[in-house]
C-alpha cells in the first residue's frame, strides 16, 4: 500500500495531462469553450439567487445578500457533488484502460476530482464578483485558511470518491444510489439556509449538523468569505481534516484491497 | 543462452465467473448482512493450468493456440494487466504491450494530444514524445491528420496511430498480440520491419498469433497453448507442426460431425419423395439452384459415403495433390437396370468444380441388386486450401432421381502454399541463369 502510494508520485505527468485532456475534451465542439466554466457557475447562481431570493423571499436577517451567502458554500459543494458522481463510475468508464494498458487505477477518480476542483477555481472569479457588486468583503486576516479548507475538502471527496468508485466496479447500483444520496445530503447541509436561527429553534438538531462533515466545510467557507467576526470553526474543520486523512489512508487500503479484481470485473 | 528477460513459473490464472453476482445488489448484499460473501465467486474459469516458459533475452517467442486457449491471459500477467492465481511472471526491462492498439486514446482530442497521452500512459516522458513525435506520425502515416480529433479517424488509421505510439516507447520487451491485422499490406510490411530491427538490436518480443507462418519465419522460439495447458514448446517449426496436426484432427472431427447432422437433417434413409424440378438436359445446371438436401424415389438407395486417403484411411481433411476416394455405399431395393451414378464438387460459396457421371462417362447401366459399393478414385487432388462439398446421386438416365445427395457431404483440402483460385495445375517454373533465387531455408 505504500509502495503504491508512493508510486503515485510517478504518475503525476500523466496525472496532469489527463486533467488536461479531460478539460480539453469537455468543451471540444462547443462554441462557447471554456467560456462554459464561467457560464455554468453564473446560471447556476442565477436560478438560486432568483428562486431564493426573489420568489421564496428569503429575508433570514444576517445572510443578506442571500445570493452571495448561498454561492459561498454553493460552489465547494458543486464540486463535491460532481466529483463524487463522476469519480464513483470512473473506473467502470475507464475500463478500457484498466483492462488493456499497466497503469495504477486510482488515477482515474483522481483525474475527476483536479478536473471538477479546475471548474470550482474558474466559478470563484464570478463569486468574486458578486462579492465586488455587492459589497460583501471577506475576512481579509483569515483567508488563508481559504487554501486549507480546499486541501481538506480535496482530502475528503478523494477518500469517498476512492471507496465509491472500487465498491461501484462490483456493484452497479452505487452509482444511482450515491447520485440519490447527494441530492438527500444537500439539503441536509446549511449550505442553501442559516444554521444558526434553526439551532435557537430546536437545539437537537445541532449533534445532527456536527455529525454531517460537509456542515464544517461549509461553515468554513462561510465563515470565511461571508460572515465578518472571525473564523470561530477552525477545530472543527481541523478535527474535519484528521478524520479527512484517516478516512483516505482507509479508503484506499480497501481500494488498494480490491485493486487486482478490477481488470477482470470491470 | 543469456538471463531470460520473461519467466513464467508453474503460472495457473483462475478467472472467476460470478454467476448469479452480476444480478445482485448491493441492497441484497446489505440485507443478507455480509457483502464480503457475496464477492466470493460462484464459479471459477482456469485460463492457465500450470505453465511454464522462459524467454531468453532477445529472443523472439511466438505463442500459437486456438481461442480461449489462454494465449492472451499469458500476455496479459506477463504485462502485469492482470496478477497469477499461483505461481510467478518475472519480466525484466521496459515493457510495452501492443494489445489493444490505442486503448487509451480519447476521441474528441487531436492526434496530436493523444500521442502525448498515450504516450505518458506507456510510460514515455514528455520530453521523449516530442523527441519522437515526427517519427510517430510519419510511421502512422498521418502526418496530414494529426490534428484532427481522434473521432474522425477509420478504425485503420486510429489502430496504426496506437502501434504508432506503442512501438516507438522503445521497450526491452515487446509483447504483440495479434496486432499486425491492423493495416494494409504496406503497413503489415512496415510492422515487421520494424519487428526485424527490435530483433537485431537483441530486444526480446513476445509474439501472440494466429499466423502461424509468421510464427514459422519469425519466431526463435514457440509455445503451444491448448485449454490453458502448455502442449508443446521449442522449435517454431515443429510447435506449429503439432499444432497444425491437431487442428486438422479436430477439423475432420467436425466436419464428420456435421456431416452427419446434414444427412440426419435431410431425411435420413431416402424416402423421400421428388421435390425439385428434374429435367433431362442440364441436370447440373439446375441441380446449381437447388439448396443442400436429399430427394428421390428411393428405389436405389446411397445408404453412406465415405472419404478415404491413399492408405484407405477415413477423413475429411486432405492436402493438395493427394489422392482421394469417394466411396459410396448403395442399397437397391427391387434390381434395377436403368441407373446412373454421379458426383459434383462444389466451393463452400457454391461454384461448381467439376461434375460428371458415369452415364457422360459412357457407362450404359445393364444391372443394380442388392448391396454394392461404388469407388471414385481421384489420383490427384488438385485444389487449392478451402472447404469443398460433394454431391452424389444415383438416378436414371433421364435424370429422374433414385437418391440425390445435394451438397450434403464436405470436405477440406490443406495446403501448405497459399496460392489462390480453385484449381492446381501441376506445374513447375524454369529459370534462365541470369535468374537466380536464394536457396529455400
Amino acid at each position: 500500500m505504500w509502495h503504491n502510494l508512493g508510486q503515485l508520485l510517478r504518475y503525476r505527468g500523466l496525472i496532469q495531462s489527463l486533467v488536461a485532456r479531460e478539460l480539453k475534451a469537455r468543451y471540444r465542439g462547443s462554441m462557447l469553450g471554456f467560456f462554459w466554466s464561467f457560464v455554468n457557475p453564473l446560471l447556476l447562481l442565477l436560478i438560486y439567487s432568483f428562486v431564493f431570493a426573489h420568489i421564496l423571499q428569503n429575508r433570514t436577517e444576517g445572510v443578506q445578500p442571500y445570493a452571495v451567502f448561498m454561492f459561498t458554500a454553493l460552489l465547494p459543494w458543486t464540486w463535491f457533488q460532481s466529483s463524487l458522481n463522476e469519480a464513483t463510475g470512473s473506473l467502470i468508464a475507464g475500463g478500457n484502460l484498466i483492462k488493456k494498458v499497466l497503469f495504477p487505477a486510482e488515477i482515474l477518480p483522481i483525474v475527476t476530482i483536479l478536473s471538477n476542483m479546475v471548474h470550482f477555481l474558474l466559478g470563484l472569479p464570478i463569486l468574486i464578483g458578486f462579492m465586488v457588486w455587492y459589497k460583501v468583503t471577506p475576512d481579509w486576516p483569515q483567508l488563508p485558511w481559504f487554501f486549507v479548507i480546499v486541501a481538506i475538502q480535496f482530502v475528503f471527496t478523494l477518500a469517498l470518491a476512492l471507496l465509491l468508485s472500487a465498491i461501484a466496479v462490483h456493484f452497479r447500483d452505487v452509482r444511482d444510489l450515491v447520485s440519490n444520496l447527494l441530492t438527500f445530503w444537500f439539503f441536509a447541509t446549511p449550505i442553501i439556509y442559516w444554521y444558526k436561527p434553526l439551532f435557537n429553534e430546536f437545539p437537537w438538531y445541532k449533534k445532527y449538523f456536527d455529525a454531517n462533515p460537509f456542515t464544517h466545510l461549509a461553515i468554513s467557507y462561510q465563515e470565511i468569505l461571508f460572515f465578518d467576526g472571525g473564523f470561530g470553526h477552525w477545530q472543527w474543520l481541523l478535527a474535519l481534516g484528521g478524520v479527512s486523512v484517516v478516512l483516505f489512508l482507509a479508503a484506499y487500503w480497501v481500494f488498494d484491497r480490491l485493486r487486482d479484481s478490477f481488470s477482470e470485473a470491470v | 543462452m543469456s538471463s531470460p528477460a520473461i519467466t513464467l513459473d508453474h503460472v495457473s490464472k483462475i478467472y472467476r465467473r460470478y454467476g448469479g453476482r452480476q444480478f445482485s445488489t448491493l441492497k441484497s448484499a446489505l440485507l443478507s448482512g455480509d457483502l464480503v460473501r457475496k464477492l466470493r465467486p460462484e464459479e471459477t474459469f482456469q485460463a492457465l493450468k500450470d505453465v511454464s516458459f522462459t524467454v531468453p533475452k532477445g529472443c523472439t517467442y511466438g505463442v500459437v493456440g486456438r481461442n480461449g486457449s489462454g494465449k492472451s491471459t499469458a500476455l496479459k500477467l506477463v504485462a502485469g494487466i492482470t496478477k497469477p492465481t499461483i505461481g510467478t511472471v518475472t519480466v525484466e526491462g521496459r515493457i510495452s504491450a501492443l494489445i489493444e492498439l490505442g486503448a487509451g486514446f480519447h476521441p474528441e482530442i487531436s492526434g496530436r494530444e493523444n500521442v502525448f497521452i498515450n504516450g505518458i500512459m506507456l510510460g514515455l516522458t514528455k520530453k521523449e514524445i516530442t523527441k519522437r513525435f515526427d517519427e510517430i506520425v510519419e510511421f502512422a502515416e498521418l502526418t496530414q491528420f494529426i490534428d484532427a480529433p481522434v473521432k474522425t479517424y477509420s478504425s485503420g488509421m486510429y489502430m496504426r496511430l496506437g502501434f504508432a505510439v506503442a512501438i516507438h516507447v522503445d521497450p526491452d520487451v515487446l509483447l504483440v498480440d495479434e496486432v499486425l491485422a491492423v493495416g494494409d499490406e504496406g503497413f503489415t510490411h512496415k510492422c515487421l520491419d520494424k519487428f526485424g530491427e527490435f530483433k537485431r538490436r537483441g530486444k526480446t518480443i513476445l509474439l501472440v498469433t494466429h499466423s502461424l507462418g509468421l510464427v514459422e519465419r519469425f519466431c526463435d522460439e514457440a509455445v503451444w497453448l491448448d485449454a490453458g495447458e502448455k502442449k508443446a514448446e521449442g522449435d517454431p517449426t515443429r510447435v506449429v507442426g503439432t499444432y497444425v496436426t491437431d487442428v486438422a484432427r479436430q477439423e475432420e472431427r467436425f466436419l464428420a460431425a456435421s456431416d452427419e447432422k446434414a444427412q440426419h437433417d435431410a431425411g435420413g434413409t431416402g424416402q423421400a419423395t421428388p421435390t425439385g424440378p428434374v429435367t433431362t438436359e442440364d441436370h447440373f445446371g439446375d441441380m446449381n439452384q437447388a439448396g443442400e438436401g436429399r430427394w428421390g424415389s428411393g428405389g436405389v438407395q446411397i445408404a453412406s459415403v465415405d472419404f478415404q486417403d491413399a492408405t484407405g484411411q477415413s477423413t475429411h481433411v486432405f492436402h493438395t495433390g493427394e489422392s482421394m476416394r469417394v466411396i459410396l455405399g448403395v442399397k437397391a431395393s427391387a434390381p434395377v437396370r436403368d441407373f446412373v451414378f454421379g458426383i459434383g464438387l462444389f466451393t463452400a460459396d457454391g461454384a461448381m468444380v467439376y461434375g460428371t457421371n458415369t452415364d457422360i462417362e459412357e457407362l450404359e447401366s445393364d444391372r443394380l441388386e442388392g448391396e454394392a459399393t461404388v469407388t471414385l478414385t481421384v489420383e490427384s487432388l488438385d485444389l487449392v486450401e478451402g472447404t469443398y462439398k460433394l454431391d452424389v446421386a444415383v438416378h436414371k438416365r433421364d435424370g429422374a432421381p433414385y437418391d440425390y445427395h445435394r451438397l450434403l457431404h464436405t470436405f477440406r483440402v490443406k495446403s501448405r502454399i497459399k496460392d489462390g483460385g480453385i484449381y492446381r495445375p501441376k506445374h513447375r517454373w524454369n529459370f534462365s541463369t541470369a535468374i537466380r533465387f536464394k536457396p529455400p531455408k
